[in-house]
C-alpha cells in the first residue's frame, strides 16, 4: 500500500516537471525570436530573486494578491464555474476598498482596515456574482461573461480614479495621472520586514487559505458546493439548489479577488492607481491549475510564480527582454498543465507510462 | 442630417464587421466540429502583430497577410494538439491560448519595432461602376478589398459546410463523434483541420485590423474583439448567415457608439466605450435558448469505445 | 460490394483492459444464414467481442478468418469493407442531420468535395423494397422514435453492403409488438443468406430467434451449442455459473394502509410537453408496486416528481397523507422519502467524491455528522466503516473514488445510504440494470427485506421477469397515465406486454 502511494507520488511529480520544462522549452524559443539569450534569461529569473533581500521579500510581496486570486479561482472551479474575471474584480475590489478607506481617514486601523477588506469583498463579489447568476439562470457561458466584465471593470475603474475619485493634488498640479489620494496612515498594511515593501498582507494570505481549506472540506456548505461541482445531477437528487450554489461560488470568488485588489491597495501603493490588477486576474489561474486546485498546494503555487513575475522583471534589466514575455510563459504553462491532465484521467496511458519506469529502475532486469 | 448620419453609420459599421465577421466564421468551424477555441483573441493578436511587421519591413501588404494566415496556422495547430490530442479542457486551454498570444505579440512588439509607427497597408477604393450608385454605393461599395472577400466568405462557408462531403462530415462529427466514426470518418482529423483552418481565419482578422484598419499596432489591439466573435457565434446559431447579421448588428452600435463621441454629445469617454462589452453580454443572455440546437458535442474531447 | 461470408471465425481472442480481463481466448464462428445468439450477464465481454469483430478494438490475442483467409480489422470502415455491420445499443445516428444525411456518412470517408445524394437515395430505396423496411429519407433523426431510428440503423448497415450483422441488444428500447416485428425481420435476412450474431442477456428472445447459442461469463466462453436442445432454464445457469434463485416473493401483502397517494398528477417533461397525463396510483405500506413500460413514457418524470426534483402542473402527492408535490428535495428527504435513482454514475452518486462522503449524501447536514454547520470527521468516519462492513461493499478503503468501484458496488452504497436511513416509502428505479446475477439477487434480496419492514416500494423496471419476481402489484405506464393495475396472482408476460402497448381490453387506446 505504502508502495504504491510512493510510486503514485513519483509519478506525479514526474508529469508535473515534465510538463512545467516543455513549457519553459518552447518559452526558450520563443526568447530566441525576442532577441535574448534563453540560457542567461532563465538564469537571471530563476536565481537571481532568490539572492537577496530585495528579491525574497518582492517574491512574497506578489505571493499574497496571487494567493488570494488563486483560492478564489478554486473555490470557483471546484463549485464547476471558470472564473476568468479575476482582473475585473480585483479592480472593482479595489475601487470599493478605497472608497471606503478614503471616506474614513481617521478610523482607527484595527477598525478601518476589516471595513476596507469587507468593502473589497463585496465589490469584487457583487463583480463576480453578475457573471455568476448569468450562468446560474440564463446558461450564459461564464468564460466569455467574466471577460467581457474585466473590459467593463477596467473601463469603470479608470474613470472613477481619473474622474470623480482623482487625487485632489493631480488636479491642482494639473499631472493628470489617474490615481486616487493617497490613503491615510490607518488603511496600511504594516511593513513586516523594514526596508521592504513585504506587508502584512502576505500573513492575511495564509490565513485565508487555510480558511478555504476548512470551508471547502469541513463545513456542510462546502460539501454542496463541492458537490455541485462535481456532479451537478447528484446534486438537484440531495436537494442542492444548484443554481444559487454556482452564484455563491461565484460570489465568493469575486471576493477573494477583491480582497486581492484591497491587499494591493493598502499593503503595496497605498492608493488606487492605474495597474493595480496587474495581470493578477490572469497569473491567479496558473496558480490556482499549478497549485492542483487545493488551499494548501496553492500557498507554494503562489510563491513560484511571486518567484517567475519577479524574476521576469529582473531580467527585463539584465537581458532587456520585455517582462510581458512572462505573461506568454504563463500562456504555456497553462497549456502544459491542462495537456498533462491525460496522464492521470487515461489510465491505459498511466499504466503504460508506470512500467516503463518501473522498468528503467529496476535497469535491465526484464524478463517479461 | 439624419440621413447622413445613418449613412454615416452603416458605412462605418460594415468594415468594422469584417475582422469580426473574419474571426467569428473561423469560430464557426471550429465549433461545428465540436471545439470551442476560446484563443481567437491570441491568434487575432499574433495576427495582427505578424502581418503589421512584415508590411513594415517588407513594404507588401499581401506577403503580411499570409504571414499572418501562417502564424494563425501555427498557433492553431498548437490548440489543435492539445485539445485534440491531448484531450485537455477547452475553455482553460483557450485561455492560455490567449495568454500566449497577448504575451508574445506585445513581448515582440516591443523587441522589433518599439514606438508608435503607422504603416500604408491596404487602403480602401471606391468599387468600379458600383461605388457610383447614390447612397448605396456609399455606404457598401467604398471599402477595401479584404471586406469584399470576408462577406463573400459568407455564402462560400454556408456552400462548403452544407453541400460538401466534408462539411457533411464536420457537422456529424461536433454532433456524434462516435457515429462519425463508426462509419469510417476520422475524426481527430476533421477536428484538426476545422481548428486549423479557424486559427488561419483567425489570424487573418487581426491582419484585417493593423493592415487594413488602424494601419498601426499597439499591445492589445484587439481589445476583445475575438471573445465577442466567439459570442457571436452563438448568437448566430452557428449558421454563417446568422453570424453575419450579428457581426452587423454590433458593429453597427459600435460606429454609433463611436459617432456619439464625434458628434460631441456629452458622454463620458469610458462609458461610451463599454457599450460595446455590455451589448457582448446582452447577447448572450438572449442567446441562451439556442443552445440546444447547436453542436451537441461542443467542448467534449472524442475517445473512441468510451460510453458517455 | 463486399464478398459475401460464407464462413467467418475468431479464434483465441483475448482483450485485456485496465484491471479487467474482458475476452479470454474465445472461440466463435458463424455460417452464411445462420442467426447465432451471444448470451451473457452484463459486462460478460459480449459486447467487447464485438467490438473486435467490428474493428474499435484491437485485440491482445488471436485472429479473425472470413472464408478461410485470415484477416484484419483495424478500424470500422475495413470492417465495412469486409461486409460487416454493427447496429450498437446506442444508435450511431447524428440527431440533426437526417436520415440521408446520415446513410451518406458512409459513403464519404474519402472524399472532400463531392456529396452525391442522390446515389445515396436510390441505394436506399433498393434496400427499403427488399427488405420492407419503410423509412423517410429527409426525415431528421430527432424527429424519429426508437422503432423507427433502429429501422435506419439497419437500413444504414444494409446499404454499407453487410453481409454479417452484429445487432447488440436490439430489443432493449422495443416494445414486445416491435421485438416480434424484429424478430421475424431478422429470420428473412437470414434466409437471403446474411448472417446474423445477436447479443443480448434476454434469454426468452435468444430461444425464439437464434439456431446456436454461445454463452459468455466474466469474459470467457463457457458453453455453445444449438438452441433448440437447451431450456431457458439451463442457459440461465450457464450464464451465472450456479443456480440462480432470484428471491421471489413468497405471500401477497394483505390490505395495507397506503403510504404513498399519487392522485391526477400533471407534469412536463424535458421537451416542454405534457410527461404525466392524470397519472394515479397508490402504494401501500410493506407493499411492493411495480411500474412496467417502455422506458419514455413517464417513468423519469414520475420518479422525479415524487422526489421533487421536477415540479408538477396540478395533483396531488401524499407521503403519509401529507402532500409533498412541489416541495423541495431536502423537505421530501426528511419526511422519509428513499430513492435509488436510475442514473448510479452521476445522480445516485458522486463519481469524483469518496465513499465516505458518498454514503453521508443525504444526512451530512444533520445530527450527529454534524454539528450546525461543521463536518464531524470521526463520527462519518465511523459511520462509513460501519455501513461498509454491513452491506459488504468491497473497496480499498472509505477514501476510495466511487468512480472505481463496479457497478454492483456502486448501488451497493447507495443502498446502503438509503435504507440505513429507515425511509417510509423507497423509490427504485431499474435497480439490476446491468448488474451481474449475484448483485441483482443481493438488490432484490435487500427490496423484500424492506418490504418486511413495512416500507412501501414503488419498483420502476423494464425486466418483466424481475416484476413478477417480487412485486405485490404490476402497474403499466403507457402515455404518461398508469393504464392499469394487476395483481401478482393474475399477470402474466403476455397482458403486461399488451399493456405497455397501449392495448387495454383488446382496444388501443388512443
Amino acid at each position: 500500500m505504502k508502495k504504491k502511494l510512493y510510486n503514485e507520488t513519483i509519478y506525479r511529480l514526474l508529469i508535473v516537471v515534465v510538463a512545467v520544462l516543455s513549457a519553459l522549452l518552447v518559452g526558450a524559443i520563443l526568447l530566441l525570436i525576442a532577441k535574448a539569450n534563453p540560457l542567461k534569461a532563465y538564469y537571471v529569473m530563476f536565481t537571481e530573486p532568490l539572492s537577496g533581500k530585495f528579491g525574497l521579500t518582492e517574491i512574497l510581496v506578489r505571493a499574497a494578491p496571487l494567493m488570494l486570486v488563486g483560492l478564489g479561482i478554486a473555490i470557483a472551479f471546484r463549485s464547476g464555474i471558470l472564473n476568468i474575471g479575476g482582473e475585473g474584480q480585483i479592480m472593482i475590489g479595489a475601487i470599493f476598498g478605497s472608497f471606503i478607506a478614503l471616506s474614513f481617514p481617521n478610523l482607527p486601523t484595527y477598525i478601518l482596515l476589516p471595513f476596507v477588506f469587507i468593502a473589497s469583498f463585496i465589490g469584487g463579489a457583487i463583480w463576480g456574482g453578475i457573471a455568476g447568476w448569468m450562468k446560474a439562470y440564463l446558461s450564459v457561458n461564464e468564460i466569455l461573461s467574466t471577460i467581457m466584465l474585466n473590459y467593463i471593470a477596467f473601463q469603470v475603474y479608470m474613470y472613477l480614479i481619473r474622474g470623480p475619485m482623482i487625487d485632489p493634488q493631480e488636479v491642482s498640479y494639473g499631472t493628470g495621472v489617474p490615481q486616487t489620494a493617497l490613503l491615510s496612515k490607518n488603511a496600511w498594511l504594516v511593513r513586516i520586514i523594514p526596508a521592504s515593501r513585504l506587508h502584512a498582507g502576505i500573513i492575511v494570505a495564509v490565513i485565508l487559505a487555510i480558511f478555504v481549506y476548512f470551508f471547502l472540506w469541513k463545513t456542510t456548505i462546502g460539501y454542496r458546493l463541492r458537490a455541485a461541482g462535481a456532479e451537478a445531477k447528484a446534486a438537484k437528487y440531495i436537494g442542492v439548489n444548484v443554481k444559487n450554489y454556482l452564484v455563491l461560488a461565484m460570489l465568493l470568488s469575486g471576493g477573494f479577488a477583491g480582497m486581492a485588489g484591497a491587499i494591493e491597495v493598502c499593503g503595496v501603493h497605498h492608493r488606487a492607481l492605474e495597474s493595480i490588477s496587474a495581470g493578477y486576474g490572469f497569473s491567479g489561474i496558473v496558480v490556482a491549475l499549478f497549485g492542483g486546485l487545493h488551499p494548501l498546494g496553492i500557498i507554494p503555487a503562489s510563491a513560484v510564480f511571486g518567484l517567475l513575475i519577479v524574476g521576469a522583471d529582473m531580467m527585463q534589466r539584465s537581458v532587456t527582454v520585455p517582462a510581458s514575455i512572462i505573461l506568454a510563459i504563463q500562456g504555456l504553462i497553462i497549456l502544459a498543465i491542462v495537456s498533462s491532465q491525460i496522464f492521470f484521467s487515461n489510465i491505459t496511458l498511466k499504466e503504460k507510462i508506470m512500467i516503463k519506469l518501473k522498468l528503467m529502475k529496476s535497469g535491465d532486469k526484464d524478463d517479461s | 442630417m439624419i440621413l447622413n448620419f445613418i449613412i454615416g453609420i452603416i458605412s462605418a459599421g460594415i468594415p468594422l464587421a469584417a475582422p469580426l465577421l473574419l474571426a467569428g466564421l473561423g469560430e464557426m468551424f471550429n465549433q461545428r466540429a465540436g471545439v470551442f477555441n476560446l484563443g481567437v483573441e491570441g491568434i487575432m493578436l499574433m495576427g495582427a502583430f505578424v502581418g503589421f511587421l512584415v508590411v513594415l519591413t517588407v513594404g507588401s501588404p499581401v506577403l503580411g497577410l499570409l504571414a499572418a494566415i501562417i502564424v494563425g496556422a501555427i498557433m492553431g495547430l498548437l490548440m489543435a494538439v492539445v485539445t485534440v490530442k491531448f484531450k485537455a479542457q477547452q475553455g482553460i486551454s483557450g485561455i492560455g491560448l490567449f495568454m500566449l498570444g497577448w504575451g508574445l505579440s506585445g513581448t515582440l512588439f516591443r523587441v522589433y519595432v518599439g514606438g508608435i509607427t503607422s504603416i500604408d497597408g491596404i487602403k480602401t477604393f471606391s468599387f468600379p461602376l458600383l461605388g457610383k450608385i447614390p447612397i448605396i454605393g456609399e455606404i457598401f461599395f467604398h471599402n477595401n478589398i479584404l471586406v469584399y472577400i470576408t462577406f463573400l466568405l459568407v455564402p462560400v462557408s454556408w456552400y462548403v459546410l452544407n453541400k460538401t462531403a466534408w462539411g457533411l462530415k464536420v457537422r456529424a462529427v461536433g454532433t456524434n463523434p462516435q457515429a462519425a466514426d463508426t462509419l469510417g470518418i476520422k475524426v481527430e482529423r476533421i477536428r484538426f483541420q476545422c481548428i486549423i483552418l479557424g486559427s488561419m481565419m483567425a489570424g487573418l482578422a487581426g491582419a484585417y485590423l493593423t493592415i487594413a484598419q488602424t494601419h498601426i499596432f499597439a499591445d492589445n489591439i484587439t481589445a476583445g474583439r475575438g471573445f465577442i466573435a466567439v459570442a457571436l457565434v452563438y448568437f448566430g446559431k452557428w449558421k454563417p448567415v446568422g453570424i453575419m447579421w450579428g457581426t452587423l448588428l454590433f458593429s453597427l452600435a459600435h460606429a454609433m457608439q463611436r459617432s456619439i463621441q464625434v458628434y460631441g454629445i456629452n458622454f463620458p469617454y469610458e462609458i461610451a466605450v463599454i457599450i460595446p462589452y455590455l451589448l457582448v453580454i446582452v447577447v448572450l443572455a438572449l442567446s441562451y435558448k439556442s443552445q440546444q440546437l447547436g453542436p451537441v458535442a461542443l467542448g467534449k474531447p472524442f475517445i473512441r469505445g468510451s460510453r458517455e | 460490394m463486399p464478398e459475401i461470408i460464407n464462413k467467418l471465425e475468431m479464434r483465441k481472442i483475448t482483450k485485456k483492459f485496465p484491471g479487467v480481463l474482458a475476452c479470454n481466448n474465445i472461440d466463435i464462428n458463424i455460417k452464411s444464414g445462420e442467426i447465432v445468439a451471444l448470451l451473457g450477464e452484463n459486462g460478460a465481454g459480449k459486447t467487447t467481442l464485438m467490438n473486435v469483430l467490428f474493428g474499435l478494438y484491437q485485440p491482445e490475442h488471436g485472429e479473425i478468418f472470413l472464408n478461410d483467409k485470415k484477416v484484419i480489422i483495424n478500424s470500422p470502415r475495413t470492417a465495412f469493407s469486409y461486409g460487416i455491420g454493427m447496429v450498437h445499443q446506442h444508435f450511431m445516428l447524428v440527431p440533426n442531420l437526417t436520415v440521408l444525411e446520415n446513410v451518406a456518412l458512409g459513403f464519404i470517408s474519402k472524399k472532400i468535395f463531392k456529396l452525391e445524394l442522390n446515389k445515396v437515395r436510390t441505394k436506399i430505396d433498393e434496400v427499403s423494397k427488399e427488405y420492407g423496411l419503410s423509412v423517410n429519407p429527409d426525415a431528421y433523426i430527432w424527429q424519429l422514435s426508437v422503432g423507427e431510428q433502429q429501422r435506419v440503423e439497419l437500413i444504414k448497415v444494409l446499404c454499407l453492403g453487410a453481409n454479417l450483422l452484429i445487432l447488440d441488444e436490439p430489443t432493449a428500447a422495443l416494445t414486445p409488438q416491435e421485438t416480434d416485428e424484429l424478430i421475424v425481420l431478422l429470420k428473412e435476412m437470414a434466409k437471403k443468406d446474411r448472417s446474423i450474431i445477436f447479443i443480448s442477456h434476454k434469454l426468452n428472445e435468444v430461444k425464439a430467434v437464434s439456431n446456436r447459442v454461445y454463452v459468455l461469463r466474466n469474459g470467457s466462453l463457457v458453453y455453445e451449442g444449438e438452441t433448440t436442445e437447451h431450456s431457458v432454464s439451463t442457459l440461465a445457469e450457464k450464464m451465472a455459473g450456479r443456480e440462480i434463485s432470484m428471491p421471489i416473493l413468497k405471500e401477497k401483502s394483505h390490505a395495507t394502509s397506503p403510504i404513498l397517494e399519487i392522485k391526477n398528477v400533471f407534469a412536463k417533461g424535458s421537451m416542454g410537453t405534457m410527461a404525466l397525463e392524470g397519472l394515479s396510483l397508490t402504494v401501500g405500506k410493506g407493499e411492493i408496486v411495480g411500474i412496467a413500460g417502455v422506458s419514455g413514457n413517464g417513468q423519469k418524470e414520475l420518479a422525479d416528481v415524487i422526489n421533487g426534483i421536477s415540479h408538477i402542473e396540478s395533483g396531488q402527492i401524499l407521503l403519509n397523507n401529507e402532500n409533498i408535490a412541489n416541495k423541495a428535495p431536502q423537505k421530501i428527504i426528511n419526511k422519509g422519502m428513499g430513492y435509488i435513482p436510475e442514473d448510479r454514475m452521476h445522480e445516485g452518486t458522486i463519481p469524483s467524491f469518496s465513499v465516505k462522503e458518498n454514503i453521508i449524501m443525504k444526512d451530512y447536514c444533520k445530527a450527529p455528522l454534524s454539528k450546525s454547520l461543521f463536518l464531524q470527521d470521526k463520527i462519518i468516519e465511523n459511520y462509513s466503516k460501519e455501513l461498509i462492513n454491513n452491506f459488504a461493499i468491497k473497496c480499498p478503503d472509505n477514501k476510495t473514488a466511487c468512480a472505481s468501484l463496479s457497478g454492483g458496488n456502486v448501488q451497493k452504497v447507495i443502498l446502503a445510504r438509503e435504507l440505513s436511513r429507515k425511509p417510509k416509502m423507497l423509490v427504485a428505479a431499474y435497480p439490476i440494470r446491468g448488474l451481474d446475477i449475484g448483485a441483482a439477487e443481493y438488490v432484490h434480496e435487500q427490496l423484500l427485506e424492506a418490504r418486511s419492514e413495512n416500507i412501501g416500494i414503488l419498483l420502476i423496471s423494464e425486466e418483466l421477469d424481475e416484476l413478477l419476481d417480487i412485486c405485490d402489484r404490476i402497474a403499466v405506464i403507457y402515455e404518461g397515465k398508469i393504464l392499469d393495475v394487476l395483481d401478482r396472482d393474475i399477470a402474466t408476460k403476455s397482458k403486461l406486454g399488451l399493456l405497455m402497448a397501449g392495448i387495454k381490453d383488446e382496444k388501443k387506446v388512443i
